[in-house]
C-alpha cells in the first residue's frame, strides 16, 4: 500500500471508483483499492433482478368529478390506463356515497414491467352534504395496510407479499383562483399522516400566469397554516442533497397541470394538447403548464422514494399502532387465518 | 238653411255616429287617417317620462366561490363594482351563506339605471351544503313582501321596485353535467325568479367539450323539469331569428375580464395565456356578447315584466290565500280565490259557529261519560263495603260460637270436678265412720 501511495502523490484520489462492470478493469492507477473487486456490480445485479420481478405501484386519485383526474392519469402513463368516466353520455349518475374503484394494468418500458394500479374515488365531494366523505377513502387505505400486516405476520410467509398499499395520493384542487375549499383542507388534514399526498391544481389552463403564481402562494400558505405536510415531507429529508432537491420541489408545489390524450400539430411537431379557439395548450411545454415537472418528479426521480416512505413510515406507523392497541400479536398460521382473525 | 243645434246635442250626435262606426269595424280593417293626428308621438311621451324617472334593475348572482361572478359583473356593466377599496365577497371567506346587496347608479345617453347586484358569498362552499339555498329564497320572498306591502299602502306614490328581476346561476365547467347542488337549487327557485344558467370560466373547455357539456346540461334541465327564463315569442322576423340563435346556444358559456390586451393591433378585453388570448367579446370564443345583449339591450324590460306578472303574482296569490284561511286546508284555496273578502268572512264565521257547536256537543258527551264513571265507582265501593261488613259479622259470630263452646266445656269440667269432690268427701266420711265403729268394737 505504501508503494502505491508514493506513486499517487501527484494525482488526486477519487473517493469512489466508478467503473462499470463491463469495462475491463484498468490497473490500480487512480484507485484506492489494490485491484478492481467489482462491488459496484451489485447495482447491475439489482437491476437485473428488478427487471425480472417487476414492481408494483399504486396511485390514488381524489377530487370532485369533472376535474380531469382520469385524463391526467392517462396522460401520465401515456396509455388508456384509466377508463374515462366522461364519454359524454353520463350513463352512470354521480354515486350517492364515495365508491372506491381500482383498476390494474401491467405496463412495460425498456424491459421493466410495472403493475400499475389506479384507485379512483367517484362521488368524492359531489354531494350536497359532504360530511365525512373522506372516511371511505381512509378506510380503504387502512384496509390495505391491514392486508399487508396480516401477510407479514404469517408464520408461513409468501416470498413476495403483494403490495396493494397506496403509495401516492394525487389530490386535485379546483382552480378557483382564490384559496382552498373547506373540503380540501379537511381531507388533507385527515389523510396527510396516513398516505403521501401530492396536491395538484387541476385544469390549470383556466388560470393566467399571474393568477397561477398567486393561487399557488396562497395554497402553500394555507397548507402551512393548517399544519398539513404533503409529500415530500420535510422531516424525512435525509441529507443536504435531498433537502435542496426537495426544497426546490416544495417551492413549485402544488403543480398546476393540464391533462390531454389528444395530439395536435404545432409548428410541425405533434404534441399532446388541448385545442381552443385562441391557441393550443401544450401539455408537455413547461411554459404552458407543469405537467412535465409532475411527471418527472413522480416517476423519473421519486417513484422509489414514494414507495419507501409508504413502507418505512406510514406503514410502520400503522403497524405500531395496531400492535400497541392489541398488546401483542399472535402469529397466524396460514390455515387458521380466518378463525384467528379476532386475535389481531 | 242648416239647423243650428245646441252644441251639446251636436257632440252627443257625433258620439252616436262614432260609436256606430266603431261597431262596424273589423279587426283587420284599419282606418287610414286623412290627416296627421299626432298620437304616433305617444311612445316618445312614454319614453321621455321613463327617462326622467330612471330605471331600476336587480340582478342576483349565485354560484360557488371562484367561478368568476364578480369579474363577470364588472365586465357586463363596464364598471368596477368590486374594486380594491371595496373588495368583493370573493376575498372574504364565509362560513355561512350570506346575501349581500350592492347598488350602483349608471348613466348612459341621458338614461339612468339604478343597478342592484345581489351576491351570495358562501354558497356551496361549506362541507355540508344542505339548505344553503334557504337564505336566497328568504331574500327573494322578503323583497316580494316589501313590494306587496308597498302596493297595499294607502299612500303609494313612491314605490321602489327592489324585487329580484333576474338570477344568473353559475355552473362550474366540469364538462360532465350538473351537480346535485345545482339541480336542487334550480328546482327550488325556478318558480320564484327568472333563472338564467351560465357556464362559468368557459375558457376551460374546448369547443367540442363545450358543445357536449351544453347538450348534457339541457338534457338534465329538461329531465328535472326546471323552468329557465324563456324568451318571448315575437312576430318580428328579425327578432325571432335572434331569439332562435340565442336558444341554440343555451346555456351561455361566458368568460369575464376587464383587462385590455392588444391583439393584432386591436385593443380588446381578454385573458392572456402563454398560448393565446381568450377574447371576451369574440363570439367564437365565448357567449359573453350574447349574454350582454340579451340581458341589457333587448330583454331587460321583459325580465322585469315576467317578474312582475308571473313570479310576483304567484307569490301574491299564495300569500293572500294563506292569510285569509289561517293555514286551513289549502286545497280549497284554488277555487275560492275569486270570492270577495266579505263572503270569505261570512264563511269563516259560519264555520266558526259550527265548530263551536260541535265542540259543545263533544264536551257534553265527555261530561256524561265522566258522571257515569263516577257513579259506577261509587256503587262499586259501596258493594265492597257491604261485603266486608258481612264478612266481619261472620267472623264475629264464629268467634262467639267458639267461646260458647269453651264455656260449656269449662262448665262440664267444673261439674265433673265437683262430682268427684263429693265422692271423695263421701268416701272420707265413710272411712271415718268405719274407723269409729272399729274403735267402739275394740273397747268392748
Amino acid at each position: 500500500a505504501s508503494q502505491n501511495k508514493t506513486k499517487q502523490n501527484k494525482t488526486p484520489k477519487p473517493v469512489v471508483p466508478a467503473k462499470p462492470s463491463h469495462v475491463a478493469p484498468h490497473s490500480s492507477r487512480g484507485s484506492a483499492l489494490l485491484g478492481y473487486i467489482g462491488i459496484d456490480t451489485i447495482i447491475e445485479q439489482m437491476r437485473k433482478k428488478t427487471m425480472k420481478t417487476g414492481f408494483d405501484f399504486n396511485i390514488m386519485v381524489v377530487g370532485q368529478s369533472g376535474l380531469g383526474k382520469s385524463t391526467l392519469v392517462n396522460t401520465l402513463f401515456k396509455s388508456q390506463v384509466s377508463r374515462r368516466t366522461t364519454s359524454w353520455s353520463r350513463d352512470e349518475k354521480i354515486p350517492k356515497t364515495v365508491e372506491i374503484k381500482s383498476v390494474s394494468h401491467v405496463i412495460e418500458e425498456g424491459g421493466v414491467k410495472m403493475k400499475l394500479t389506479v384507485v379512483d374515488t367517484p362521488g368524492f365531494g359531489d354531494q350536497i352534504n359532504n360530511e365525512n366523505c373522506w372516511e371511505p377513502i381512509s378506510k380503504y387505505i387502512n384496509e390495505q395496510y391491514e392486508k399487508f400486516l396480516k401477510e407479514e405476520v404469517n408464520i408461513a410467509r409468501k416470498k413476495r407479499i403483494p403490495d396493494t398499499r397506496v403509495h401516492c395520493c394525487l389530490y386535485f384542487i379546483s382552480p378557483t383562483g382564490h384559496s382552498l375549499r373547506q373540503l380540501d383542507i379537511e381531507f388533507m388534514k385527515h389523510l396527510s399522516r396516513v398516505v403521501n399526498i401530492i396536491p395538484v391544481i387541476a385544469k390549470s389552463d383556466t388560470l393566467t400566469l399571474d393568477e397561477k403564481t398567486e393561487f399557488k402562494q396562497r395554497v402553500r400558505k394555507e397548507l402551512e397554516a393548517c399544519g398539513i405536510e404533503c409529500y415530500p415531507q420535510k422531516e424525512f429529508d435525509e441529507d443536504m442533497e435531498d433537502k435542496s432537491d426537495n426544497d426546490k420541489i416544495r417551492e413549485a408545489m402544488p403543480f398546476a397541470v393540464v391533462g390531454s390524450d389528444k395530439e395536435y400539430q404545432v409548428n410541425g411537431k405533434r404534441v399532446l394538447g388541448r385545442k381552443t379557439a385562441w391557441g393550443v395548450v401544450e401539455v408537455e411545454n413547461p411554459n404552458h403548464c407543469e405537467f412535465s415537472l409532475l411527471r418527472d418528479f413522480m416517476i423519473r426521480s421519486h417513484l422509489q422514494d414514494l414507495k419507501e416512505v409508504t413502507h418505512n413510515i406510514h406503514y410502520e406507523t400503522y403497524r405500531a399502532k395496531r400492535l400497541n392497541d392489541n398488546g401483542g400479536l399472535h402469529p397466524i398460521t396460514s390455515s387458521g387465518q380466518d378463525t384467528q382473525e379476532s386475535n389481531l | 238653411m242648416p239647423l243650428s243645434l245646441p252644441a251639446g246635442i251636436c257632440s252627443s250626435l257625433r258620439h252616436l255616429f262614432i260609436h256606430r262606426s266603431v261597431e262596424q269595424l273589423d279587426l283587420n280593417q284599419q282606418k287610414n287617417l286623412e290627416a296627421y293626428v299626432g298620437f304616433a308621438n305617444l311612445p316618445n311621451q312614454v319614453y321621455r317620462k321613463s327617462v326622467k324617472r330612471g330605471f331600476e334593475f336587480t340582478l342576483m348572482v349565485v354560484g360557488e366561490s371562484g367561478l368568476g361572478k364578480s369579474t363577470l359583473i364588472n365586465s357586463l356593466f363596464l364598471t368596477d363594482l368590486y374594486s380594491p377599496e371595496y373588495p368583493g365577497p370573493s376575498n372574504r371567506i364565509k362560513k355561512t351563506v350570506q346575501v349581500e346587496q350592492s347598488k350602483v347608479l349608471i348613466k348612459e345617453g341621458g338614461v339612468q339605471l339604478l343597478l342592484t347586484i345581489v351576491d351570495t358569498p358562501g354558497f356551496g362552499d361549506a362541507v355540508d351544503n344542505s339548505n344553503c339555498w334557504q337564505p336566497v329564497i328568504d331574500h327573494i320572498d322578503s323583497k316580494f313582501e316589501d313590494y306587496l306591502n308597498a302596493e297595499s299602502r294607502v299612500n303609494r306614490r313612491l314605490m321602489p321596485d327592489s324585487r329580484v328581476h333576474c338570477c344568473l346561476y353559475f355552473i362550474a365547467p366540469s364538462g360532465h353535467g350538473l351537480k346535485p347542488l345545482d339541480i336542487e337549487f334550480m328546482k327550488r327557485l325556478h318558480e320564484k325568479v327568472n333563472i338564467i344558467p351560465l357556464i362559468a370560466k368557459a375558457d376551460t373547455l374546448t369547443p367540442e367539450e363545450c358543445q357536449q357539456f351544453k347538450k348534457q346540461i339541457m338534457r338534465e334541465i329538461q329531465e328535472h323539469k326546471i323552468k329557465m327564463y324563456e324568451f318571448p315569442e315575437t312576430d318580428d322576423e328579425e327578432e325571432s331569428k335572434l331569439v332562435k340563435k340565442i336558444k341554440d346556444r343555451l346555456p351561455l358559456a361566458v368568460v369575464g375580464s376587464n383587462t385590455i390586451i392588444e391583439v393584432n393591433g386591436k385593443r380588446v378585453r381578454g385573458r392572456q395565456y402563454p398560448w393565446g388570448v381568450a377574447e371576451v367579446e369574440n363570439g367564437e370564443h365565448c357567449d359573453f356578447t350574447i349574454l350582454r345583449n340579451m340581458l341589457i339591450r333587448t330583454h331587460m324590460q321583459d325580465l322585469k315584466d315576467v317578474t312582475n306578472n308571473v313570479h310576483y303574482e304567484n307569490y301574491r296569490s299564495r300569500k293572500l290565500a294563506a292569510v285569509t284561511y289561517n293555514g286551513a286546508d289549502n286545497n280549497k284555496n284554488k277555487g275560492q280565490l275569486t270570492k270577495s273578502p266579505l263572503a270569505q268572512m261570512e264563511e269563516e264565521r259560519r264555520e266558526h259557529v259550527t265548530k263551536m257547536k260541535k265542540m259543545e256537543m263533544e264536551m257534553e258527551q265527555v261530561f256524561e261519560m265522566k258522571v257515569k264513571e263516577k257513579i259506577q265507582k261509587l256503587k262499586d265501593s259501596e258493594a265492597e263495603l257491604q261485603r266486608r261488613h258481612e264478612q266481619m259479622r261472620k267472623n264475629l259470630e264464629a268467634q262467639h260460637k267458639e267461646l260458647e263452646e269453651k264455656r260449656r266445656q269449662l262448665e262440664e269440667e267444673k261439674v265433673s270436678w265437683e262430682a268427684q269432690q263429693r265422692i271423695l268427701e263421701q268416701q272420707k266420711l265413710d272411712a271415718s265412720r268405719t274407723l269409729e265403729k272399729n274403735k267402739k268394737k275394740k273397747i268392748f
